[in-house]
């Protein structure tokens, strides 16, 4: 397309690129690249909150005692596992409910667009806020669930929902804290995966469909059979970023529980490091292994969708 | 378009399915309307029943300063409104000359820094919470707004670079190259061409930027806890909620502060969408 214009031009375009792309990239170095800088840093020596007003000014002592410290520490192992069962869940779910949001709206009613746009509230609304109404909606006291549960389906005593650890139900442990935890993050985060799915749906060929009516595909094959193997790309990189973002949670569970009922997920340990320990070095520490976790899972992603793309 | 046509029996069960879905989305937000607007006696003594009468004290309360008896949410959401504002502001001037070049320009490297900006988005997060914390603590800003603005460009940059460089690669470059043949400088292709029909697309990603700010509870937290009067809104709610604060109060500021992000994010939705969902069509 550009083969006949002269060099020059593209030398020009080449400068202006770097010109106008350079403040950006100037930023994301400020603000990613150095601060991951000093995360591998802080992890590798021992500081503290009171070390901060010397902070570049002495030479930096290195140790491994931080990682050492955590892989020995009971609360290192159990919050990844609260994590990695967290962010599982919270995936699984959100892509479900997405999913069957996405289908049920597929084609077209009177209201779609407004029951569309409805559907988007949880997604939009201040984190705070719908922990606060959820908060109420759980209380043991005056909560709507425990007084429906009491008024209607006879519960004896109130539930405490947000710091109830695990609960026998049919003789089966339940954690119910988790699980309410998870609940509330599926219902902020479901509208998203139902805006990519809704998405992917749309740019399915209409033919397809019709040719397999023709063929003689009933709805359930269609769905089988034509639909839900076009999602599975966008499916699971779903799974991944909601994953990856679920990982990393703190204010969802710290606003609705601050770790208690066994809720101790990693982000609220790295910030009890951090705060009430005051030990940067091993906050530091904690995220380095964090993200050492999402950086195995993003390259078995990679793979995956390698090899997906090899096969027929 | 037609494609297979839905039996009666599938429509039904859509019906329900939507309903279903309505109810899900809804009625938890719709739970903390009504018990916003009741009496707090009349909550605690019947937790299932409805409002008999349209009480907005608890809007008063929240909002007003601590000085007329209140809990000062005004202040608090002014706070919230200057470091978003702020950060809208910042964001979107440091990152739109970026995305252009990155969706349109072919410079050496393009390649590279289209995967920063990819990478960059995808993996934001509490790991890079201590630096940042320590730095700004050494440079003595933790507890004042500023610090907080900092933050927030940091964290907004990544997603306005994504966003923006997906509606600029969504917009036709024939207009461009038009304007190109026509003799016109980058900067005035810039100002007079791309600029005009980006718009739409510019204020979506200021209104998404603005969301993530105005919602943004975590810093806040690890910044100013301690300096009540820098509180920003979602803040002040939640270090409220451990006070004895009653809840209908706080269910009123929570309502307060959300209503003008759901407002403004409806009047812009459809560009939202489509800029956080562009590339997953493939």
């Amino acid at each position: 397309m550009t083969a006949a214009r002269p060099t020059t031009t593209r030398a020009r375009e080449n400068r202006t690129g770097w010109l106008l792309v350079s403040p950006s990239l100037m930023v994301v170095a400020l603000v990613v690249l150095v601060p991951f800088a000093l995360v591998v840093v802080f992890g590798f020596s021992e500081v503290r909150l009171v070390d901060i007003p010397y902070l570049g000014t002495e030479p930096v002592t290195w140790s491994l005692d931080n990682f050492r410290r955590a892989a020995a520490s009971q609360a290192f192992w159990g919050a990844l596992w609260t994590t990695v069962l967290y962010a599982g869940l919270t995936a699984v779910g959100s892509l479900a409910v997405g999913l069957v949001l996405a289908l049920a709206l597929r084609r077209p009613f009177r209201g779609r667009g407004l029951v569309r746009a409805l559907l988007l509230v949880p997604y939009v609304l201040p984190v705070v806020a719908a922990a606060t109404i959820w908060k109420t909606l759980l209380n043991p006291q005056y909560g709507l669930v425990n007084a429906f549960g009491r008024a209607y389906l006879g519960w004896d005593a109130p539930v405490g929902f947000l710091s109830t650890t695990s609960a026998d139900v049919g003789g089966v442990p339940v954690p119910v804290a988790l699980l309410v935890v998870v609940l509330f993050d599926v219902w902020k985060s479901a509208p998203l995966a139902f805006l990519f799915l809704t998405a992917r749906l749309q740019s399915v060929p209409g033919e397809i469909e019709e040719a397999a009516a023709l063929d003689g595909a009933n709805r359930r094959q269609t769905l089988r059979f034509i639909l839900l193997p076009q999602l599975r790309a966008v499916a699971l990189l779903l799974l991944l970023l909601r994953f990856i973002w679920s990982f990393q949670t703190f204010d969802d569970v710290y606003l609705l529980t601050e770790g208690a009922g066994s809720t101790q997920v990693m982000a609220i340990q790295v910030y009890t490091e951090l705060v009430t320990r005051a030990d940067i070095g091993s906050a530091a520490a904690f995220g380095l292994l964090m993200s050492l976790v999402l950086v195995v899972l993003l390259a078995g992603y990679v793979v995956l969708s390698r090899r997906a793309g090899e096969g027929p | 378009m037609s494609g297979v046509r839905p039996t009666r029996a599938a429509r039904a069960g859509r019906a329900v399915v939507v309903a279903l879905a309505l109810l899900w989305s809804l009625g938890p937000v719709a739970y903390g309307v009504v018990l916003a607007v009741r009496p707090y006696g009349e909550v605690t003594r019947d937790p299932l029943g409805l409002p008999t009468t349209l009480d907005l004290s608890a809007f008063a309360t929240a909002l007003r300063d601590e000085a007329d008896g209140g809990f000062g949410l005004g202040r608090f959401v002014l706070n919230s409104l200057g470091v978003a504002l702020g950060t809208v502001l910042l964001s979107i001037a440091v990152c739109v000359l970026g995305a252009y070049a990155a969706a349109r320009l072919r410079y050496r490297g393009r390649a590279v820094t289209n995967g920063i900006i990819l990478a960059v988005y995808l993996f934001p997060g509490i790991v890079l919470a201590v630096p940042k914390f320590v730095v700004l603590a050494r440079l003595g800003l933790t507890s004042s707004l500023a610090g907080l603005l900092v933050v927030y460009v940091a964290a907004t940059v990544p997603v306005a670079l994504y966003m923006m460089r997906n509606f600029f690669l969504a917009l036709p470059a024939s207009v461009e190259e038009a304007a190109i043949m026509d003799g016109c400088t980058l900067g005035q292709l810039l100002v007079r061409v791309v600029l005009p029909i980006a718009v739409p697309g510019v204020v979506a990603t200021a209104i998404y930027v603005f969301m993530i700010a105005w919602n943004e509870y975590f810093y806040a937290l690890l910044f100013l806890v301690q300096r009540r009067e820098l509180w920003t809104a979602p803040l002040g709610i939640a270090q409220l909620g451990d006070f004895q604060v009653p809840v209908t109060v706080l269910l009123a500021g929570s309502i307060a502060v959300t209503v003008p992000v759901v407002v403004i994010f409806f009047l812009a939705q459809r560009y939202i969408v489509s800029g956080l969902v562009q590339g997953a069509e493939r």
